[in-house]
């Protein structure tokens, strides 16, 4: 599948026909209606509140938000921030009802400290992997991003980012970028390993954080048991340590870079990498 | 653009949010409409903690209001119903239409297609700077800049 970050700038790829398209697509819409109601559900906001909505688009997910029931704590009072401008002219033809900023988030968060109650993203922030010119770096990007976005939210705030990363050196950068910050972060994949993947990065500000499981996805639910994958693979790191020349791993490794080099290697048995039995 | 925002919104440029200048950002020949809202006295009571109050008075007195109490309303001032029906016109339902924005003395923003709630923000800046992540030692700003979209 194509992606619109490989092909162009976001200010240049949404241009008057994409933003278009895009916001009358009613795949598009459903699809993004879903994952505004699971970050909705994540950020788990109890009266009305004031969002930002990083990379608001031409507010599909801000309606969402002023259409909050006052019994699930709406209608919500939002601002968008965009940097495509066809988008944004889509929002201001739709007349969405929060206020919207033409900006690069990836120039930081231009408000005050502690000004939002909570941050929603919808598709957004894997556009800040990519730099479109060469004095600045996606690292930079994404550093000047989330120190502002830290900054602006107040203390016991959160925000949910649910982005597409291209792959686990983007995802990992996304959240390490978020972990450097000072957030506490968690990630929450839903239907991981198909084709309709959706990832979320939960960011808290100082204290928001649950015990255990940072998404609160599964509060309140019993018999769960939380995995920390980050334990596990540190178990196994430790527990095995690097391959030592000779043993089974080690063989394995060689043979596979033999055969990656075209070398004729002999097929792999239950007896490769055994130790012969002493005869004598 | 609503009165709120305007409280919240300062210069995302390095220089500019250390300076006491980048906030609040001021209005020039603003055009205001009536949007009605719903109202919603605990968003009201949420949100005034975080209201500058002073910088508020400001905008509020550019905009042409009535001046607004000398001191912030705070806790049983946040219940009484016509307080936060008040403050609930002022933030929510004002929307600045159309208008020039300026930060301190420095630069004016001009509204894109005569509507401000969707600002060219620090458009100016990212223009005059050459680059943003490595900010020159003395930010060149020009007296008044109008960038006209």
């Amino acid at each position: 599948m194509s992606r619109p970050e490989d092909i162009l700038p976001p200010d240049l790829f949404y241009n008057d026909n994409e933003s278009r398209k895009y916001t009358t697509s009613s795949r598009i819409r459903n699809i993004q209606a879903d994952m505004t109601h699971r970050a909705l559900e994540l950020l788990d906001l109890k009266s009305p509140s004031l969002i930002l909505d990083v990379g608001c688009g031409s507010g599909l997910s801000g309606e969402i938000l002023s259409e909050v029931s006052p019994e699930d704590g709406g209608p919500h009072t939002w601002v968008g921030m965009d940097i495509a401008p066809s988008m944004l002219d889509v929002a201001l033809q739709r007349e969405v009802e929060g206020d919207l900023f033409l900006a690069d988030i990836g120039q930081g968060v231009p408000f005050r400290p502690g000004t939002f109650d909570a941050a929603i993203s919808i598709s957004a922030i894997q556009w800040l992997c990519n730099a479109e010119s060469s004095d600045v770096s996606p690292e930079g990007r994404l550093k000047r991003f989330f120190e502002g976005l830290y900054a602006s939210l107040r203390r016991g705030g959160r925000a949910v980012c649910q982005f597409y990363p291209k792959n686990d050196i983007q995802r990992s950068m996304i959240s390490g970028a978020a972990i450097k910050a000072g957030f506490g972060a968690g990630m929450l994949e839903d239907d991981p390993g198909t084709k309709n993947s959706k990832l979320y990065l939960v960011l808290t500000v100082g204290g928001g954080g649950l015990q255990g499981d940072i998404t609160g996805v599964v509060n309140g639910m019993d018999d769960v048991n939380v995995l920390d994958a980050r334990r596990k693979a540190m178990e196994v790191h430790n527990a095995r340590g690097p391959p030592r020349k000779g043993d089974k791993a080690w063989i394995m490794k060689k043979k596979e870079q033999m055969e990656k080099k075209g070398k004729v290697v002999k097929s792999n048995s239950k007896y490769t990498g055994r130790k012969r039995r002493i005869a004598f | 653009m609503k009165v709120i925002t305007a409280n919240f919104v300062t210069c995302a440029v390095k220089e500019c949010k250390t300076s006491p200048l980048s906030f609040p950002l001021h209005f020039h020949d603003a055009e205001l409409e009536l949007q009605e809202l719903d109202f919603q006295p605990e968003f009201i009571r949420n949100v005034v903690p975080r209201i500058d109050w002073d910088s508020l008075r400001v905008t509020a007195n550019e905009l042409g209001f009535p001046s607004l109490p000398e001191s912030k309303p705070e806790g049983e001032a946040l219940g009484d119903e016509q307080t936060l029906k008040d403050l609930h016109r002022l933030l929510l339902e004002t929307q600045v239409m159309e208008g020039k924005l300026s930060e301190g003395n420095k630069s004016t923003l001009t509204s894109r297609r005569s509507l401000l709630h969707f600002v060219l923000l620090y458009l100016v800046h990212i223009l005059q700077a050459p680059s943003a992540e490595a900010p020159t030692k003395t930010p060149p700003m020009p007296s008044t800049t109008v960038y006209d979209a």
